[in-house]
C-alpha cells in the first residue's frame, strides 16, 4: 500500500516567535525554518511500516513555498520515495490544505494518510480531521501506536484522561502524537541520495482548488508579557509566601 | 445569530470545558446544545438547566457512545441547517468532531479563541501562544473551537431549556470503539485544579514523582502535571502533559519543578495566576516568568517544603 504523508515547513521549534512591530504577523525573516516536529514523526511512522513490509511507497506532500522543497528533500533523505510540492507562495488555510491534499488522495490512492496532529505555527490541529471529512474516511487522529489488522487500522489515541483506542476501516487518516515514534535523522548518503529522487511540482490551480483563505488576519500582537517576580532566598521565605496567598496551615 | 454547541459529558456529566464554550458561544446570540450518547437522558436533563440555554437536542444511540467524530460530525451537519454556528471545547474530543465538522460545512473552522470580538472576529493563540492573531471569518457559517481557560464557566443551574429527540444517520460504519485506558486518580483534574505541581525530566523516574512530587500535592489539595520530557521518558502518563501540544492551564497556583520553562511548555500554563519555580539552575527560562523563583536543589527543597506546609 502507498502512504502519503503531507508535511509542512515551520519555525524551527527550538526559536522564540517575534511578532513583527506593525502587527501583520510573525518576523520570519532569517528565521530558521524546519519540517513541523509531527510530521518528522509522521514521516518516520511510514518508513517504519514500509520496513515492516506493510507500506510500499511513500510520497511526502507539501503545500507552500518553492523553500518547501527543502522540507520535502527533508522527507526524502529520512525514506520517502517520491515528493509532490503545490506551490503556494501565499500561506494556505488547513480547509484548502486539506481540498488539495483530498484531490492528491484521489489520484494516488493511497492506504493511509498520516499527517501530524498540528501544525506549530498556525496551531490549527485542523488538516487531518478536514481531510478525513472530504475523503470520506474515518480518523485515528492524536495516535501513539499504530497497528494494521488486516483491512482495519488500530489507532491508540491520546486523549484528555489518557489513551483510547479505535478500530478503523482501511483506507484511513491518522494524525500523530509526540509518542508514536522517535524520527531519526537522515544520514549523509541519504541526503546525496535524495537530491535524486523524483519532486514533481504542481499549483493549486492543477487540483483546481480556490484556495482563497476564508479568515482574514486583522492583527497580530503579542500576548501580555508576564514579568518575571522574584526570587526567594529559601524553602521559608517560599511557605511564607504561600501562607500568604491563603494556602496551606 | 444561533449557535449549536456540542456537549462534552462524562460519567453523566457535562463537563466544565462545555460551560465555558457555553459562555463563548453565548456572546454570539441564542445557545442551543446537542447531547450525542447513549443513555444521555440525564445528561441532557442536566444540560437544560445550565443557565442561557434555549433547547437541548438529544441524539441517544450506540453509535454515538464514544464521540466517533464519524458518527457524530454527520448528526451536527444535518442540525446546522437551522444554525449560524457551532461551538465546541477545544479539548481533545472537540478538536477531534470540530474540524470533521467545519469541511462537510466547507467552513474554515476558528481554532481555541480566546475572546469573541464580534459576531465575525475572534482572537486566537499561534505560535505556541506567543502570536495572538485577531481573525474576522468570511464564511456564511462558523465552527470554532473554545479555549476553557478563556471564558468564565456557565452556571449549571438557572436556565430551562426543551428537550428534543433527534436521530440522526447513526453509524456510519467507519470505525469502532475498542477500549480506553483512562487514568484513574483521587485528585483534581489538571484542567480544572486550583493549584496545580508540575514535575520536569530532573525528577529522573517515575519513583521520585510519587515521593516527592505527590505529597507537595496532597499537601496543597493540588493536581499534578508533567513537562513533555517527563512524559516521554514515561515518569507518567501521557495526560499529565501541560504545553503548546498538551493541556492548557490556568490555576491560582502552578509550582514547576525541575522543569526548564522551554516555551512549548510555557504555552500551557503562563496564564496561571501565581507561578512558582523551584529549578537548580537560576539561569532557567523558567524564572522569567515565575512570580516566585527558589533556586535550589529540588530532592532536598521539595521535601522540605511539603514538611513545612
Ligand atoms: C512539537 C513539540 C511539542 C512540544 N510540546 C510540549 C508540551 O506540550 N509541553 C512540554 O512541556 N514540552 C513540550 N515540548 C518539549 C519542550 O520543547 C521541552 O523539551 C520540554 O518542555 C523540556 O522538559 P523539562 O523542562 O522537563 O526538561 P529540561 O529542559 O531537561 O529541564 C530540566 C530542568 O530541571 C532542572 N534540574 C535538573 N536537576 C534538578 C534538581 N536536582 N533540582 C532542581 N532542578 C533541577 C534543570 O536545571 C532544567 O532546567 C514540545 C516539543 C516539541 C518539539
Ligand atoms: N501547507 C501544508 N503542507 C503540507 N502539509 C500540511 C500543510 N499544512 C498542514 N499540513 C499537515 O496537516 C497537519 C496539521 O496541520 P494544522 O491543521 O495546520 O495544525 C500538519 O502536521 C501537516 O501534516
Amino acid at each position: 500500500m502507498k502512504i502519503l504523508v503531507p508535511v509542512k515547513r515551520v519555525i524551527d521549534y527550538n526559536v522564540k516567535p517575534r511578532v513583527k512591530m506593525d502587527g501583520t504577523g510573525v518576523d520570519l525573516a532569517n528565521v530558521k525554518m524546519s519540517m513541523n516536529p509531527f510530521d518528522e514523526i509522521a514521516v518516520e511512522e511510514a518508513i517504519r511500516l514500509k520496513e515492516k513490509g506493510v507500506a510500499t511507497e511513500i510520497i511526502a506532500v507539501s503545500i507552500g513555498e518553492q523553500k518547501a522543497q527543502e522540507t520535502l528533500r527533508t522527507a526524502l533523505a529520512m525514506g520517502a520515495d517520491r515528493a509532490i510540492l503545490v506551490v503556494s507562495e501565499t500561506e494556505v488555510e488547513p480547509l484548502g490544505v486539506a481540498k488539495i491534499l483530498a484531490k492528491i488522495v484521489a489520484e494516488e490512492g493511497p492506504g493511509m494518510v498520516i499527517l501530524g496532529k498540528q501544525a506549530i505555527d498556525d496551531d490549527s490541529n485542523q488538516v487531518g480531521q478536514m481531510l478525513a471529512a472530504l475523503t470520506g474516511r474515518p480518523q485515528g487522529t492524536f495516535a501513539s501506536k499504530i497497528e494494521i489488522d488486516g483491512d482495519s487500522i488500530k489507532v491508540t489515541r491520546e486523549v484528555d484522561g489518557g489513551l483510547e483506542t479505535v478500530s478503523l476501516k482501511s483506507p484511513a487518516i491518522v494524525t500523530t502524537d509526540l509518542r508514536l515514534n522517535e524520527p531519526r535523522y537522515a544520514s549523509l548518503p541519504n541526503i546525496m541520495k535524495a537530491k535524486s529522487k523524483p519532486l514533481a511540482q504542481k499549483t493549486p490551480a492543477d487540483y483546481g482548488v480556490d484556495v482563497t483563505p476564508r479568515l482574514k488576519t486583522l492583527k497580530v500582537a503579542e500576548p501580555p508579557k508576564r514579568s518575571a517576580g522574584v526570587k526567594v532566598a529559601d524553602v521559608d521565605e517560599l511557605v511564607a509566601k504561600l501562607k500568604a496567598m491563603g494556602v496551606a496551615a | 445569530m444561533k449557535t449549536l454547541v456540542w456537549v462534552e459529558h462524562e460519567g453523566g456529566n457535562v463537563k466544565d470545558s462545555t460551560l465555558s464554550a457555553i459562555t463563548a458561544a453565548a456572546k454570539l446570540g441564542e445557545v442551543h446544545l446537542l447531547v450525542a450518547g447513549q443513555d444521555v437522558g440525564g445528561v441532557a436533563a442536566a444540560a437544560a438547566k445550565i443557565a442561557g440555554v434555549g433547547k437541548v437536542h438529544v441524539a441517544d444511540a450506540a453509535a454515538y457512545a464514544n464521540a466517533l467524530p464519524e458518527n457524530v460530525a454527520p448528526l451536527v451537519v444535518e442540525l446546522m441547517g437551522h444554525y449560524d454556528a457551532f461551538v465546541a471545547p477545544a479539548t481533545a474530543n472537540g478538536k477531534n468532531i470540530a474540524p470533521r465538522v467545519a469541511a462537510l460545512l466547507d467552513v474554515m473552522q476558528i481554532s481555541e479563541i480566546l475572546s469573541v470580538e464580534s459576531a465575525d472576529t475572534f482572537t486566537r493563540p499561534t505560535y505556541a501562544g506567543n502570536a495572538i492573531a485577531t481573525v474576522q471569518s468570511s464564511d456564511a457559517k462558523k465552527v470554532i473551537t473554545v479555549r476553557g481557560t478563556a471564558f468564565a464557566k456557565a452556571e449549571r443551574e438557572g436556565g430551562s431549556g426543551s428537550i428534543e429527540a433527534v436521530s440522526g444517520a447513526g453509524d456510519a460504519g467507519l470505525s469502532s470503539f475498542v477500549g480506553a485506558e483512562i487514568s484513574k486518580s483521587e485528585r483534581p483534574e489538571l484542567t480544572s485544579a486550583k493549584i496545580i505541581v508540575s514535575g520536569g525530566r530532573a525528577l529522573q523516574n517515575s519513583e521520585n514523582f510519587h515521593t516527592i512530587i505527590e505529597p507537595l500535592a496532597d499537601k496543597l489539595g493540588a493536581a499534578v502535571g508533567a513537562s513533555r520530557a517527563a512524559v516521554d521518558a514515561g515518569y507518567v502518563p501521557n495526560d499529565y502533559q501541560v504545553g503548546q501540544t498538551g493541556k492548557i492551564v490556568a490555576p491560582e497556583i502552578y509550582v514547576a519543578v525541575g522543569i526548564s520553562g522551554a516555551i512549548q511548555h510555557l504555552a500551557g500554563m503562563k496564564d496561571s495566576k501565581t507561578i512558582i519555580a523551584i529549578n537548580k539552575d537560576e539561569e532557567a527560562p523558567i524564572f522569567q516568568v515565575a512570580d516566585y523563583g527558589l533556586v535550589a536543589d529540588l530532592f532536598k527543597a521539595v521535601p522540605e517544603l511539603t514538611g513545612k506546609l
